[in-house]
């Protein structure tokens, strides 16, 4: 009794000694740390806060003694951290460096509006437009200047499925989608939903159908849309509306009650045999305990074969951003090689850069990074890379009406009053 | 002399509240009505003037249509629902039976959850796979199933079980009140005239429950037009808009899509639905207190 009481009691002096000591550093190094850097981003949980970290760490090495500002807000696709930071940037407050989708939503809300410092000299000086793939700094570049660093890309177009249910049906990953049917005829006469949805948010069914465009479309087709070259009206998109609305008779009917997650858990649960998701759902299947080419396989989108849609997080220089010179610092080491690879395996994304050391990285992973230097890369609409914000929520409003009424010509005419009212098309 | 000073006193230290008031809630109405009479609707300001062409596009869009007709379904729904439920339990309360208080906690008890977490439970319970259908499957009762708020015509009720569960021992609380400060003599009046159970409730209680019914309703009508937490975490705006309200249109539109003229439009327009509801109220009310 009184020995248990003795040892009780050393452990709690030693306890405080160590707190006591601990604080005596900890107090020096606050008076003498002028320096900070605020860094602003919706990573807050699982691997993507674990690889944010994981860059701090790298950016501590190289420069000890600042102090760096973990300003995050939470969010799934960072939607409410978008609106904090607004109202940061219209009040004259910007954090030191904030993370953004790469393309329109960098593009038009940050750089047209003059609220960007261009990284052109930074991209010289590093020698990132050789580490870079080309189209990928098109996506950060506002005529001919980039204006942001891509940390990672994750690929849209990623057909998932349960491996043990098409190995037990004899049936191979369709390539296109007339493929597709056929194999979820087949699943379908076994009773198995072949392809789960779960699109409670909105996005997750436009989701869908941007891969289906991009299959009906071609990169240049596809490309054109954005730009106004490529009609809403015309025939690719009709085609592509079409198949969208017979694939819907393919899907669980209750797809409004679930989000993308439990779309995928629908696999895991042999509840259905297939998902078309970003590849952060393989993130998903590893917190699940399930393994590429075991348990799940992938293949691209059907009829995206040589597509690569991408969706990449960068992070960019806010002109009155108070440490500059800090911030500076963080973009090199969010662009070099060293960076790069302490982020992503973590984050379960490829980088950016297309020279990181494929050992870092699961089955998946390396097969996508592959892809990604061999593809043509294509802007993603649903995540802000493709179009203004304010299309890409009228996009996902269309296409909310359409699953249910799947009716061809009133989205067609919709989407292209859509175009017209963002100003990409005439 | 007293007097005066009195006042001049009482109008000092009202003075910060007018002022905070008239500045954070009437002068951000204006702000937001000018905004909605204005170009907005990229994330540069843009204030010049564009009259009502706001209103004008709003009212053609197809998503704000379908909110318009679900936020008079849904009122409609949710009104009768609250106001038949909360009497039908407020008169068996009343009828002295034991445990009263135990039952009359249990009931008003989902009014003190916050609609977020009253949607985010109904939100699994009504789901097609969990939940209710589960029970009734369970039960034997498997034809009973049904795909709730996944099905696009039906969802709106999905809903408005949900808000009445979560609101309706608020209407018996207070038609309880109501049915006890009605006098005994005027039941056994009745009774001695010769009145039913059902004639005493019908031509005595219910009218003279009225003022009451008309409180219920004003103060169930203003949530229900402006009802947005609920909805958000149990089906957002669900399967072709089959649940969405203007207050989840105006949020996206304004913090996603960066539409602010659009945004502001829709929030004056619910604030005028809110208006006509509420105004006569306070015109009936105030006079009342006048003529008492």
């Amino acid at each position: 009794m009184s020995e248990t009481h003795r040892l009780a009691k050393t452990a709690l002096a030693l306890l405080l000694a160590v707190a006591v000591l601990g604080l005596v550093p900890g107090t020096g190094l606050q008076a003498g740390a002028a320096k900070k850097l605020e860094i602003f981003s919706w990573w807050t949980a699982g691997g993507e806060a674990d690889g944010l970290k994981a860059m701090f760490e790298v950016y501590k090495k190289l420069f000890p003694g600042v102090e760096i500002i973990n300003a995050t807000v939470a969010g799934g696709a960072g939607t409410d951290a978008k609106a904090v930071l607004k109202t940061r940037m219209l009040g004259g407050n910007p954090p030191d460096s904030f993370q953004v989708h790469g393309g329109a939503e960098l593009v038009d809300t940050w750089v047209k509006t003059g609220f960007m410092e261009s990284l052109a000299p930074l991209y010289k000086s590093e020698g990132w437009l050789n580490a870079f793939p080309k189209d990928l700094v098109d996506i950060v570049s506002h005529q001919g200047e980039q204006y942001s660093v891509p940390v990672n890309v994750h690929r849209g177009n990623v057909l998932w499925f349960n491996k043990k249910i098409f190995d037990d049906n004899k049936l191979k990953a369709p390539a296109t989608w007339d493929e597709f049917f056929k194999v979820a005829e087949t699943l379908k006469g076994k009773g198995v939903t072949p392809l789960s949805l779960g699109d409670k948010n909105k996005w997750e069914a436009a989701h869908l159908f941007e891969d289906i465009l991009a299959a009906a479309l071609g990169a240049e087709g596809y490309r054109g849309l954005w730009t106004g070259k490529t009609s809403w009206e015309g025939d690719g998109v009709k085609r592509a509306l079409d198949t969208f609305a017979r694939i819907l008779n393919y899907v669980n009917r209750d797809h409004a009650a679930f989000v993308w997650d439990q779309a995928a858990q629908m696999l895991i649960d042999r509840k259905a045999a297939m998902n078309v998701m970003g590849d952060w759902a393989a993130g998903y299947f590893t917190a699940k305990g399930w393994k590429p080419n075991v348990d799940y396989g992938f293949a691209p989108a059907p009829g995206t074969a040589g597509l690569f849609v991408v969706v990449t997080d960068t992070f960019g220089l806010p002109k009155k951003a108070p440490n500059r010179e800090q911030a500076l610092a963080w973009l090199k080491v969010a662009g070099s090689k060293a960076g790069q690879e302490a982020f992503n395996p973590l984050k379960g994304s490829i980088c950016g850069r297309t020279d990181c050391d494929p050992k870092k990285f699961d089955v998946y992973l390396q097969s996508s990074a592959v892809d990604f230097t061999k593809n043509a890369l294509l802007p993603s609409e649903v995540h802000g890379s493709a179009a203004p914000e304010g299309f890409a929520t009228l996009f996902n409003d269309i296409l909310n009406l359409f699953v249910t009424n799947k009716d061809v010509k009133a989205a067609q005419r919709a989407l292209q009053k859509a175009c017209v009212d963002n100003k990409m098309c005439k | 002399m007293r007097i005066r000073r009195d006042r001049a006193l009482s109008a000092l230290i009202l003075l910060p509240s007018v002022v905070a008031v008239g500045v954070f809630v009437y002068g951000f109405i204006g702000w937001t009505a000018y905004v909605a009479m204005s170009n907005w609707n990229s994330f540069v300001p843009d204030l010049s003037f564009s009259g009502l062409r706001n209103f004008a596009d709003l009212f053609q869009t197809p998503r704000f249509q379908i909110d318009m007709r679900n936020t008079l379904v849904f009122t409609l729904a949710f009104l009768a629902g609250c106001l038949g439920i909360g009497l039908l339990l407020a008169v068996l309360l009343d009828r002295q039976i034991r445990g009263e208080a135990f039952f009359r906690n249990a009931f008003l008890f989902p009014m003190s959850i916050s609609f977020i977490v009253g949607g985010t439970v109904w939100q699994w319970l009504l789901n097609p796979s969990t939940g209710v259908n589960l029970l009734l499957e369970s039960a034997g009762l498997g034809a009973l199933k049904s795909p709730w708020y996944t099905e696009p015509r039906i969802a709106i009720y999905a809903v408005v079980i949900a808000a009445l569960w979560q609101m309706s021992g608020f209407t018996m609380a207070m038609y309880l009140a109501g049915l006890r400060g009605i006098s005994d003599e005027l039941r056994e009046a009745a009774r001695v005239d010769g009145a039913s159970d059902l004639q005493l409730y019908r031509h005595v209680i219910i009218p003279l429950l009225h003022p009451i019914t008309l409180s219920a309703a004003i103060v169930l009508g203003h949530i229900s037009l402006k009802i947005f937490d609920l909805v958000f975490a149990m089906t957002g705006s669900g399967p072709a808009f089959s649940t969405d309200v203007p207050g989840i249109f105006m949020f996206e539109t304004t913090f996603r899509g960066n539409r602010f003229a659009e945004g502001a439009t829709i929030s004056i327009i619910m604030l005028v639905m809110v208006a006509v509801v509420i105004i006569p109220y306070l015109a009936y009310s105030s006079r009342t207190e006048a003529e008492a």
